[in-house]
């Protein structure tokens, strides 16, 4: 290419430069200036005062006498947030494959309608849908009384509110639509004559599935996987809300550093901890998935 | 059960299919009933949306009949899923899994029947020599060229062994060169492997020279079976010899003259027949005749036969083409092949004779 092309198309794409870097670049450097920043009394940063007492914070503890002594409370945090999003993750997956698979094999007609109501949690406020988990999973809430009818649990209230669990459940349905498109984007776009093909050389239903359908689904899945596991482990309403400030994430922590607890650099810190795991998570996805083949042809 | 040689291959009692219901119904077969012996290349011809395909997935599986049975070696296979017939396809568009190489493609029957590795690493080389594809296995189909992949989805489907291989246009997607290389090719490995071959094609050509029997469908019916020649030779219905190469059509009716059967022609001039096929003549009911342009002859005006006038006269090289037309207005084409002092040198306008032998002759039956 030539290098007046090369000028030209780089004064296309100015302005989308311009915003992407006053928008999020900005911003983003502010914050990493902000973690290595000494904390004010009050809140905000003295901004002359450099440290990188943030970052030690994270996993030190400094004791009166000025040594440091390990503190795995922040640590157990995000262990319980990685862990949570990886549940999280695994029964959206078990959920929404299923659901995607389903939808795939629908006629044309329905399966918009279906995308539709997939999407509908996207239409209510997130607020309103935990608030909406917390009627269901409350003492001598329905999901409780359920239970008990079936008899699968014993007739006593259960404490299903508050709990990791409730944040789970409550992350999964807020975030399934993230893993039900994309499964569902890569599965219509597989001919269905391979499967025919599959069924025609002797491969029964399960083994078809396994054999053909996973294998070129894959690439759905890991995408859908990522984009439930990423905002799960960011996610801070749900936590606050299901889990009752028992179950603290990585979000929630943040949060409260820059609110509760005034420490706006461990706050900054932590956020690019968080975003660190994220690109890494992104890293291996794009890793595993860059040259992945195509469904159909 | 009787012996396995006597025992057709496939056999379709009364198969009808219609797909949709109420005013939107379509008869895709229609009261289709056909034998298919071992050992047998075996041909569907006919025009698009005929039915080919879909008496192939009835065969298949992929399509339940809506009425009507199919049998494999005498077996009723009605409700059988696919995975469990042991007949397998070469798609039109392949379907080789994109996921897998070529080896792998190759041995994914094989592994869904259970045989052990060792077995099916053999059995992959075994095939790929057949097909000519030696040191292909670690290939992804995508890195091969259109011609290398119908070779592969030819070793997959054989690979298993089935009693009935299945081929829905296999060659429809290749160039011209490739096509009648792959003509061969299908020839040979139907000879060397002695599977069953039922093998769908909209091309005439292509059925003629590499059938042992071809059935000719139209509208969801078979109008006609047997083999190249006799479907050439002596088609039975117009469609019949309209599709399969080129032919003339003499409307007329049948009387009776000197003890021989007589057709008094549309152009006022009789022809006599005594080709097989005219009984139940003499009431002066309707024909239909059919005569392939290589089996008439232009003779002078002086001579025997339908007077006709000269149109176009087309020379191709090996032979050359007359078109001629009756006292009618009837269209009548003659082909003769040009060898020494046999090409006439006839200018449009000049009146000549068409002689057509009764053996040249073909009775329809519409
Ligand atoms: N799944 C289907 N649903 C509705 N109509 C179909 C379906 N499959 C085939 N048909 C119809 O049945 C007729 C025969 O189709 P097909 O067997 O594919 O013909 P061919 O293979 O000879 O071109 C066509 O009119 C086609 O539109
Ligand atoms: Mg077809």
């Amino acid at each position: 290419m030539t290098g007046s092309a090369t000028s030209k198309r780089f004064l296309q794409i100015a302005p989308a430069l311009a915003i992407i870097g006053f928008f999020m670049l900005a911003p983003l450097g502010l914050m990493a200036y902000v973690s290595i920043l000494e904390k004010g009394l009050n809140g905000g940063v003295v901004w002359d005062l450099h440290t990188s007492e943030a970052y030690v914070n994270f996993i030190f503890e400094r004791d009166l006498d000025d040594s440091l002594i390990l503190n795995t409370d922040y640590l157990q945090i995000f262990a319980r947030s990685f862990g949570l999003s990886l549940l999280t993750a695994a029964l959206a997956l078990a959920i929404g494959f299923p659901t995607a698979l389903y939808m795939s094999m629908q006629p044309e007609g329905r399966r918009n309608l279906l995308i539709f109501l997939v999407t509908i949690p996207f239409w209510t406020n997130l607020l309103v849908r935990n608030y909406a988990w917390i009627l269901l999973l409350r003492n001598g809430g329905l999901v409780e009384n359920l239970l008990h009818w079936l008899g699968i649990a014993a007739d006593q209230p259960l404490g299903l509110l508050y709990t990791p669990y409730a944040v789970s459940i409550g992350l999964t349905y807020s975030y399934l639509p993230f893993m039900v498109l994309p499964i569902y984007a890569s599965l219509e776009k597989l001919d269905s004559r391979l499967i025919e093909a599959a069924f025609d050389l002797g491969a029964d239903r399960r083994r078809a599935l396994l054999r053909v359908i996973l294998p070129l689904a894959a690439p759905g899945i890991a995408a859908g996987c990522v984009l439930v596991f990423v905002p799960a482990l960011g996610a801070y309403v749900t936590p606050e809300l299901l889990g009752g400030g028992k179950s603290m994430m990585i979000g929630n922590l943040i949060q409260s550093q820059f609110g509760a607890a005034r420490n706006w650099p461990f706050g900054a810190a932590l956020a690019f901890a968080l975003l660190t795991i994220v690109l890494l998570a992104m890293m291996v996805y794009l890793i595993r998935f860059r040259r992945a083949p195509a469904g159909g042809h | 059960m009787g012996d396995r040689v006597g025992t057709p291959a496939i056999e379709a009692r009364s198969l009808s299919k219609v797909f949709g219901a109420g005013a939107d119904a379509v008869r895709a077969l229609d009261d289709v009933s056909l034998t298919i012996r071992q050992n047998e290349f075996f041909t569907l011809l006919g025009p698009s949306g005929c039915g080919k395909t879909t008496l192939l997935r009835l065969i298949g599986g992929f399509e339940q009949p809506s009425q009507g049975d199919v049998f494999l070696e005498g077996q009723q296979l009605t409700g059988l899923p696919p995975f469990k017939r042991p007949i397998n396809t070469v798609f039109q568009s392949y379907a080789l899994f994109p996921h897998l190489t070529v080896g792998q493609n190759i041995a994914f029957g094989l592994e869904m029947l259970g045989r052990p590795k060792e077995k099916r690493t053999a059995r992959v080389e075994q095939m790929l020599a057949l097909v000519k594809l030696q040191g292909y296995a670690n290939r992804k189909p995508a890195q091969l060229s259109g011609g290398q992949q119908q070779r592969v989805a030819l070793a997959r489907a054989l690979a298993s062994q089935p009693k009935v291989l299945l081929l829905d246009e296999p060659l429809s997607a290749l160039d011209l060169k490739l096509r009648k290389e792959m003509q061969i090719e299908l020839k040979r490995l139907q000879t060397e492997t002695g599977i069953t071959f039922v093998f769908v094609t909209h091309d005439q050509e292509e059925a003629l020279t590499m059938s042992d029997r071809i059935a000719v469908m139209d509208s969801g019916k078979i109008l006609q079976i047997g083999s190249p020649t006799e479907i050439y030779e002596h088609p039975q219905r117009r469609f019949v010899a309209d599709f399969i190469g080129e032919t003339n059509f003499l409307e007329g009716r049948i009387t009776e003259a000197n003890g021989a059967a007589v057709a008094q022609l549309a152009c006022g001039h009789n022809l006599t027949l005594n080709g097989p096929g005219q009984k139940g003549s003499g009431g002066g009911q309707r024909v239909t005749l059919a005569v392939r342009p290589e089996r008439a002859e232009i003779v002078p005006p002086q001579g025997e036969g339908l007077p006709a006038t000269v149109g176009a006269v087309v020379y191709m090289g090996t032979d050359t083409t007359y078109h001629l037309t009756l006292a009618d207005g009837t269209p009548f084409t003659v082909r003769s092949q040009n060898h020494e002092g046999a090409r006439l040198d006839l200018a449009s306008g000049a009146a000549v004779k068409i002689r057509i032998a009764p053996a040249a002759i073909q009775r329809l039956a519409d």
